[in-house]
């Protein structure tokens, strides 16, 4: 986790994730997003729905900015492998970000019964 | 006549004898070809009056029945097997131990123990190890010395792992010179322990009837001493054949079994350990397999509450109550001045981490999780078993206070050196470490539920709702979950109010795949007989390394819910795979299915329910909307409490 955190609060990190996803912000799509969502794997460790769980932290709801995610993304060093844009282009990353952010809010765990 | 009257009325080699001869002239007197012959006397009759040897067949007495002179050995041995009082004896049957098998269920009366009848060798041992864990009491099982016991090995290696005692008994033809030839012979070997020898506590071949006596005792016994652990025997054929003779003028005897005491730790350094625990600012406790039985969780209770100190349960037992206030996540060991591992399978992964992040050449990188002044106490008891080859100790990691001891034997008498070392001012700073501990465990309860509704409502059904929805149905009952294989992020030891020890049985130990389902199936038999409800998780790549064992649970009617967690795939390699591919800039290649080839169990889906009806389960699925879980465990409750298996196959989230 301390590379992860290393590689984000790096100053050049974010300038450069911002200049990636400026470019690709008038493509997103949730819909392109739950398939490319699928066919790279995230769901392997975040869950369909971004949830997370044991092996993957959650994505949504509460989703972080794009320039966030593809920042951690493009320069992780932890156990997540990063994706290169050769794997994950920007355009589908960013498609990835409308999917997550189109994810419902979870319902208050007090109004669930079996949680209480 | 009966099968069982032949014996007793006539020598069966004679009776049969008798039959085809009398046979052979009702045919030839009855054959509608057979030509009135004028050359036979006409007045002789039809049949003739027996002979007086004839006569004295039919109505006489034999001395002995047997084709075997004498009492034969494997009767022997089922009375030294019945001195052990074991209950039961999963199996798939073989004939290197044919006549083991025959002495067990006539002459045994297939009673203590009662022979179970297994479709692979895999189940039989994974049986076993499941009925352990959920009674305290061990099984024995039998295999072809070769061949079964290469089937059997995996779930071997899973019982070492976990520290739990079985004994297994393979067949073997060992005389060269005389045994059949062919494929008894391809299932002959000079020394069958030798693949298992490195992952069973001890191994022996009986060449007499009194070394096997004393062998099979002696193999219970060792199974049975802390660190509890397999034992194999190889028995050979010949041995099992042949009738019981004196030597010396003496019949073989049974030695009188009497349990061995657990090891304790060293006084010395049970002191050490109490003064720097009493001493400690922050002390955690870290348990894996220390509570043995029942009462080692009220010892780890006693030592923890003592200290007012965190423990975290790594969960190979149930060693503490999730529900206590103590009750902590791994990362209590980060702040820690004083850290004390019982019976720890893995102390280096315990306090350092490491990230497979495709650094240094691929081997990635190791960091620590503990302050660098940090003192570690271990008592373990695997410390006494240590062999070489399989690797099974983990990583190297230094011990300030090390006892090669048993934990829950040990407990009491560090108990009561903490208790002596504490001083009353120290017990008034201990004590004003309760308020804060109860506030950081309510709160971390609050996030965990906030984490489990997410996704509450999603098709395919989340993790946290599946297990959640399982203990709604099972919760006023005396539940027992007795595996969980597959990831389901550890929901039932973060959110089900794990009390006792059969709450929670632990994994396989060695995490070789396939252990689940036969050991749920195990440990539900002990559970049956103790009059608690088992439930399993069960994944859906674990149930088809050997589904067999579903018929034997059906057929033995042992009742098991068992709720599937099909994520459609091998989930704990779908990310590897990815992971390599990411790390070499490539884009995995999925083919047709969501994870990367040879990961995926899709296309065609496995219709599990279907599986499990064709083997005479109760079965329902594919389960995907949440909303009809409720409905559906009601349903399987019942038929479980009727006394059946049942089976859920329901489409989850991967993990």
């Amino acid at each position: 986790m301390k590379y992860f955190r290393t590689a984000l609060t790096h100053p050049t990190t974010w300038a450069l994730a911002l200049l990636v996803t400026a470019g690709s912000a008038q493509a997103q799509s949730a819909e392109k997003g739950k398939v490319a969502f699928i066919k790279n794997g995230c769901w392997q460790c975040h869950g369909f729905e971004g949830q997370g769980g044991q092996a993957g932290l959650p994505l949504a709801p509460n989703t972080k900015p794009l320039a966030y995610i593809t920042a951690f993304v493009r320069n992780t060093r932890g156990a997540m492998p990063p994706y290169s844009e050769k794997i994950l282009p920007n355009a589908d990353l960013a498609d990835i970000h409308a999917y997550l952010q189109s994810r419902p809010a979870a319902p208050d765990p007090k109004t669930i019964p079996l949680l209480n | 006549m009966s099968d069982k009257e032949t014996p007793e009325a006539l020598p069966r080699r004679s009776f049969l004898g008798g039959v085809l001869a009398s046979g052979a002239a009702a045919a030839a007197s009855l054959s509608p070809t057979a030509p009135a012959s004028a050359a036979e006397p006409a007045a002789k009759p039809a049949v003739l009056p027996p002979s007086a040897h004839g006569a004295a067949m039919e109505a006489g007495m034999p001395t002995d029945p047997a084709r075997i002179d004498g009492k034969p050995g494997s009767d022997f041995m089922v009375d030294v097997i019945k001195s052990l009082d074991i209950k039961y004896l999963p199996s798939n049957c073989a004939s290197s131990f044919r006549a083991l098998h025959e002495s067990l269920i006539d002459y045994g009366e297939n009673r203590m123990p009662e022979f179970l009848t297994c479709m692979h060798e895999e189940s039989a041992v994974g049986m076993a190890h499941g009925y352990f864990k959920a009674c305290g009491k061990p099984l024995l099982t039998l295999c072809h010395g070769t061949v079964g016991l290469q089937h059997a090995s995996m779930a071997l290696y899973n019982a070492w792992c976990d520290r739990v005692p079985l004994i297994i008994v393979g067949g073997n033809d060992t005389d060269a010179a005389y045994r059949p030839p062919g494929v008894p012979t391809f299932h002959a070997a000079q020394d069958i322990n030798a693949m298992v020898r490195d992952y069973t506590k001890w191994d022996d071949a009986p060449v007499s009837l009194q070394h096997f006596s004393q062998s099979f005792v002696r193999a219970y016994k060792i199974a049975m001493t802390p660190p509890y652990g397999p034992v194999a025997i190889s028995l050979d054929a010949a041995l099992q054949m042949a009738p019981v003779h004196p030597h010396g003028g003496q019949m073989p005897t049974i030695p009188r079994y009497v349990p061995t005491s657990p090891p304790q730790g060293d006084s010395g350094a049970v002191k050490e350990a109490a003064s720097l625990l009493a001493a400690a600012a922050y002390p955690v406790i870290v348990v894996d397999r220390a509570a043995r039985t029942p009462e080692g969780i009220a010892l780890v209770v006693q030592l923890a509450e003592l200290l007012q100190a965190r423990v975290v349960d790594q969960g190979s037992r149930m060693n503490f109550p999730r529900t206590h206030y103590l009750s902590s996540a791994a990362a209590a060991v980060a702040h820690a001045d004083v850290i004390i591992g019982l019976e720890l399978a893995d102390f280096w992964a315990t306090v350092n981490s490491y990230t497979d992040n495709g650094e240094n050449e691929g081997h990635g990188v190791n960091g620590t999780r503990m302050l660098p002044t940090a003192k570690l106490i271990s008592i373990n008891s695997r410390d006494l078993t240590t062999k070489a080859n399989y690797q099974d100790f983990q990583r190297f990691q230094v011990i300030d206070v090390q006892m090669a001891a048993d934990a829950q034997a040990t407990l009491p008498a560090l108990i009561e050196a903490v208790r002596s070392a504490i001083s009353n001012e120290r017990k008034v700073v201990i004590a004003q470490r309760a308020e804060p501990l109860k506030k950081a465990y309510a709160e971390a309860q609050v996030r965990t539920r906030a984490a489990a509704a997410v996704a509450w409502n999603a098709s395919p059904i989340s993790t946290a709702r599946l297990v959640m929805e399982t203990l709604a149905a099972i919760k006023h009952l005396d539940w027992s979950l007795v595996a969980s294989e597959g990831n389901v992020s550890d929901w039932p030891n973060r959110l089900w109010p794990m009390e006792k020890h059969h709450h929670w049985l632990g994994r396989s130990g060695g995490y070789g795949v396939g252990y689940g389902a036969p050991a749920a199936v195990g440990a539900a038999l002990a559970n049956k007989d103790l009059g608690r409800f088992s439930v399993a998780i069960q994944s859906d790549g674990d149930l088809m390394f050997a589904p067999g064992v579903l018929w034997t649970a059906a057929k033995h009617k042992i009742p098991l819910l068992s709720v599937m967690h099909n994520n459609r795939g091998y989930h704990q390699e779908v990310m590897h795979v990815q992971r390599l591919a990411n790390f070499r800039n490539r884009k995995v290649n999925n083919g047709n299915d969501m994870g990367p080839i040879g990961t995926s169990i899709e296309n065609p889906d496995i219709e599990y329910h279907l599986l499990a009806k064709s083997m005479g389960w109760w079965a329902k699925g594919p389960i995907k909307d949440p909303n009809e879980l409720k409905a559906a465990l009601k349903e399987a409750v019942a038929v479980v409490q009727s006394g059946h298996p049942a089976l859920l196959n329901v489409w989850t989230q991967p993990r």
